[in-house]
Parts: C-alpha cells; structure tokens; sequence
C-alpha cells in the first residue's frame, strides 16, 4: 500500500458549514472524521481505504467555466456511501460537468473536491479505476463486437486479457450476453444502454455515475434499467444519477440534488423536501360551480387554499379532516365533483424549487404555495 | 506510464481499423497501384521496347545523374534495360514516401477528433488510462497501417522489380543498401514527424473533416522534403552516409515533436470541452 499525498495546495477550500456552503459541516448523513489526505502522509497514490464521513464524494464550492461560459457555479454535491443520489435538473444545469469532475476527467477552476476522500485531478487513476460511468451516448465503438467493447474496457480498468468470466457475467446480468458477438453498429438503443451498463459494472466499481442512463430508450427498456440501478445499491454500490426526467428520480433516489444554473437550489430526501415546500397535508377538490368552495376559508383544519385551473388545492392540518370537511360542504348545498388526497410528486417538488427560485423572496413554500388564508 | 494500457489502445484502434473495409480496401488499393501497378506497367514497357529512339533519349538524360548513380547502372545493359534500372532504383522512391505518409495521416487526423464526434472520448477521459498512453497507442496505430503497407509494398516491389528488371541487368540487384536504409532509417522519423504534427491537430479541432484538411496541408510539405531527402540520399555521392545523417536528424525532430505532441491531449480535449480560447 502507498500512502497519500497532502491535499492540493493551490484550491480553493470551502469550510464545511461556512456561509458558502449550503449544507452542514458533517454532510447529510455522516459525522465530521479527518479525510485521508488530511492525515500528513505522504506518497505517490492512494491507498484504498474508506471515504471519510461516509461520503463517496465530496464537492464543495466547485466552479468551472468553459471559456467565458460558467458551467458549474459554487456548486456543492455530497454522496453518501450506498446510495442512490439523484442530480436533478434542466439540460445545461451542469449535471454532467459534475459527474466529469468526480472523475477527474476534467479539472474544476476552483473547490474542493474529493472522491473516496482523494483529490481526482491528482489521484485521478485510482480515482477512476473505482468508478463506472454510463454517459448520455452510450460511448460504444460500432466497429467493434460487443465483447471487443467490453474486453477493451477490461484490459484498460486493469483486468486484463483474459476477462472472459467477468464480461459474461456483466454481460448476463443486464441480458446482452447472446448478443456479444455481433457488431454494436446493429445494435438497438436499448441493447447499446445494457451494454453501456455492463460495461460500466464489468471492474466491480464502488461508484457508478449513470448520465441521463434512459434516455432514448423506450418506456419499458427505462423501467428495466431503473430496476437494475436499484439492484446495485442494494449490492452495497454508490450511485449518481443525472436525469432531468422527474418521473425517474420518483421513488428510486435516496437524496435529491436540483441543479440550476451550475449551482445547486436544493438537496435532500424526497419526504423530507416535500414537507420542506408542504409541512402539511393537502387534499384536492372540485365542485360542480368551483366559487361555491370559497366557503372552506375558516373552516377547522383549514390552514389554506389556492385555486388551480381544474381544482382547488386545500392545506390541512390532518387528512383526517376530509370526512368533516366534505360533510361541511355537502351540508352546504356543494355538490363536490372530486375530493382527492394528495402526496406531491417530485414533479410537483421541483417545479415549487424552481418557482421558488425565481422568487426567492417569498421564502421556502411560499413561492410554491402562496396561501390564500390562513 | 502503463505501457500494457498502451498497447491497448493501439490494438482496439487497430482493430477498428481491420473492421473498416472503407479503410483497408482504398488503402490496399493504394499501395497495390503505386508500389505494384504502375512500376509494373513502366518497367515491362520500357523493358520489352528495347532500343527504341525515344528510349535512347532517355538513356542519355541518365547521364545528368550524379556519378555515383551512374556508376551503379549496369553499363553492360542495353538503353532500355538501364532506363528501367534507374527507374526502379531511384525515380520511384517517393512511392516509399507517399504511400505511408498517406496512408497514415489520413488514420490519425481522425484519431483523437474521431473518438470525441463518436462520443467515445467521454469512455477514455472516465478511464484510467492515462492520457499520454492513448496518445502514444494512438500514434502507433496510425503509423502502423502506413508502415505495414510500405513494408509489404516495398517486398512486392522488390519481388517484381528483379524479375522484371533483373535478368537484363545481371541478376537481383533490389533492393540497394540506399533503398534499405531509406525504409528501415529515413521513413520512420519522417512518419513519426508527420503523425505528432496530425495528431496534435486532431486532439485540437473540431472535426474529422477539418481533420483531415489541416492534416493535408501540413502533410504536402512534409512529402516534399521527404521527397527531396530520399531521393538526394539515394543519388548523392555519399548515399549512405548521407542516410544515416539524415536519418538521425529526423528521428530527433520526430522524438522531439512526439514528446511536446504528448502534452497536447488532455481529458477535456478527449471530452471536446477544453478551452482553446
């Protein structure tokens, strides 16, 4: 084993819950510990050893431009170890930049970044020889076989020539294995994304970085890849995944990251942003003359409503007003066409952030939900 | 510097390159047209007209050669055997010189630009290949195909040369020891000269097809001087020497250029994101 070397002298690092950095000292779900590079050894490369405070990555104040373009802007992502995270965001939001810059690939003007607690730009071979990455193209050579694809991985991640056993495994796992031997031009995009995917498991990584991994795949080849990214996790892998499709990140990610601009707006579990922008419950309604549901104003439970285009949306203090509620109204002479408890979706979610964003004086919720009474 | 990955990379490239009838098919024609065909065609012709006018005419012009290529003609033969003598031995030596410049620059003008317009820089750049062990297996990749063909070529050549020429000029006399050192010395600096100067090009452009206009330009010249050197080693007076000389020059300059060539690929140039501004 070779020790490690000091962290890069000439970054700039950002002091775990200083005003720069949006999250807590000790990162969403670990306690503060010394990372390795920290530790005054010296050395050539790294050992392999256990990401600090449980975090696969750390990237904290990170900016990089392209030219005058500013791609990634004070941007900070932790990882935790054995989970799924989710960076979420628009095209452009710098999504795949930062999966480029945990690699090492490409080299931040500025922050402090760490995977498995190393400095990427510096230990960049490690670094990478512990990572699988299945970009937005799946980055196949068309010329060659799909065994030729995965043997030349083979060979450069180290396994060398004689990989056979670990190729007809990756292969078999995501169903390519009887297609191997023809040439990946022929190749349907579902079958290039599997291949991506074996590929990108075919070294055992600890950390996979999957780049908008469905996309152009059609709805059932998406809900099997999906399946396949959870199935890692449960085997003890970290994932980041990129997607800027809501319904993807729905239900499969354990942390949230939405990315705007270069910058992250906000990160968490989905439950726990959900009750960040809902703290409380919300049932939707309609009635055959909508106005008639002016009436829920001052209501008991009622903390708010806000009239939609095709219902009205109502806060309560507990769902299990509803019964209460509904009798109110029918005793009212309402005739309500829909009564619907809601659990926001992610979509919902992220749509509050942004329209929080763009006002981001309203204050978290406020943007999103803008209370009519209270 | 992991000289396994290396290899690697040079053997995928390769095999891309063995999977590509659009490349090896034009390639093979190449060389079988200007290593086989048309030396063929001149030589048999000139051979079997004898001593006719035109030839004669020829044959004098031969005594504008420096002495000591002179010296080497067999001046026992008839006009036309002397004619396709020199021919064989000094006049076709740009073929040696066309063909893998050629053929090589057209491989590694795409070589770097061509694995990021495939999307398959982003693969390399996430690897833990190193960036100067793609760029070194690269250029053997790109060199090899010019290479072989030459070297392939130039056996053919050989072959059909004496027995065409040779029973007329007092036996096998191909290849002189000019026309080895001439493929086994010059060439390989010329082409290792020729591939940093394309392969610099392609990690830095932002197209196959601006590629291979940039790689032209620099290539043209690159030929001439070739050219030039080749057939000055041949028929200078030193010939030999001269050779080993020139030869040492260009495998300097070509080491030189390979080395600061190295420096020119990086992981964001892979992922077509550096700034060249």
């Amino acid at each position: 084993m070779t020790p490690l070397q000091p962290a890069s002298s000439s970054e700039t690092m950002a002091q775990p819950g200083s005003a720069t950095s949006p999250l807590p000292p000790d990162g969403p779900f670990g306690s503060s510990a010394t990372s390795p590079s920290d530790q005054g050894r010296s050395g050539d490369a790294p050992a392999e050893v256990e990401a600090p405070n449980g975090l696969v990555v750390e990237m904290r104040d990170v900016s990089k431009s392209f030219g005058r373009v500013p791609a990634l802007s004070n941007l900070t992502i932790l990882v935790p170890d054995g989970r799924i995270t989710v960076l979420l965001g628009p095209n452009g939001a710098g999504k795949t930049t930062a999966i480029r810059v945990i690699t090492g690939a490409l080299t931040p003007d500025r922050g402090h970044v760490r995977t498995f607690g190393f400095d990427p730009d510096r230990f960049g071979e490690d670094v990478r020889r512990r990572c699988g990455v299945v970009s937005a193209k799946p980055a196949l050579y068309d010329r060659l076989s799909g065994w030729d694809n995965l043997q030349y991985s083979a060979e450069l991640y180290g396994l060398g020539r004689n990989a056979t056993a670990p190729i007809r495994e990756a292969a078999g796992r995501f169903g390519i294995l009887e297609a191997l031997d023809q040439q990946v031009g022929g190749y349907s995009t579902g079958m290039k994304t599997r291949l991506a995917l074996s590929r990108a498991v075919l070294h055992n990584p600890d950390l996979l970085l999957f780049d908008e991994p469905t996309s152009g795949l059609d709805p059932e080849s998406s809900h099997a890849v999906l399946d396949l990214i959870r199935e890692m996790t449960d085997e003890g892998r970290t994932v980041v995944m990129c997607t800027h499709l809501l319904v993807e990140a729905e239900g499969l990610a354990d942390q949230i990251i939405v990315l705007e601009n270069g910058t992250d707006l906000i990160h968490g579990t989905q439950q726990n942003l959900t009750r960040q922008y809902w703290p409380h419950d919300i049932v939707r309604l309609d009635a055959e003359d909508p106005n008639e549901l002016d009436q829920i104003e001052g209501m008991d439970g009622v903390i708010s409503i806000r009239r939609e285009d095709d219902h009205t949306e109502v806060q309560l203090d507990d769902l299990a007003r509803v019964p209460d509620l509904v009798a109110a109204l029918t005793a009212a002479g309402v005739r309500l066409t829909r009564v619907d408890p809601h659990n926001p979706s992610l979509e919902d979610l992220y749509f509050a952030i942004r329209r929080e964003r763009r006002a981001p004086d309203a204050g978290p919720g406020l943007g999103a939900f803008p209370e009519v009474t209270r | 510097m992991n000289y396994q990955r290396m290899l690697t990379v040079m053997r995928t490239d390769l095999k891309q390159l063995a999977q590509s009838k659009d490349f090896w098919v034009p390639m093979s024609l190449l060389g079988g047209l200007f290593f086989i065909v048309i030396p063929a065609i001149l030589l048999s012709v000139i051979n079997s007209i004898g001593n006719i006018g035109s030839v004669q005419q020829v044959s004098q012009a031969l005594q504008l050669l420096p002495q000591s290529a002179q010296d080497a003609v067999p001046q026992a033969a008839a006009a036309g055997t002397k004619v396709s003598y020199v021919l064989a031995v000094y006049l076709l030596a740009p073929i040696a010189v066309i063909v893998p410049l050629t053929i090589s620059t057209a491989v590694g003008s795409s070589s770097i630009v061509g694995e990021r317009e495939r999307g398959t820089g982003e693969f390399l750049a996430h690897s833990p290949a190193g960036v100067k062990e793609i760029y070194l297996g690269k250029l053997i990749a790109s060199l090899i195909p010019g290479y072989l063909t030459t070297i392939v070529g130039f056996g053919l050549y050989s072959i059909m040369v004496n027995l065409i020429v040779g029973p007329d000029a007092g036996g096998w006399f191909f290849p002189t020891p000019s026309w080895w050192l001439l493929i086994l010395w010059v060439l390989p600096p010329f082409l290792l000269i020729a591939l940093s100067m394309v392969l610099r090009l392609s990690a830095r452009v932002k197209s196959t097809a601006a590629a291979q206009q940039a790689a032209g330009l620099i290539t043209f010249p690159l030929i001439l001087i070739a050219y030039a050197q080749s057939t000055g080693a041949l028929f200078g007076g030193a010939a030999v020497p001269l050779s080993i000389l020139m030869g040492a020059v260009a495998w300097a300059i070509g080491i030189g250029l390979l080395i600061s060539g190295m420096r020119s690929l990086t992981r964001a140039r892979l992922l077509g994101v550096a700034n060249e501004a």
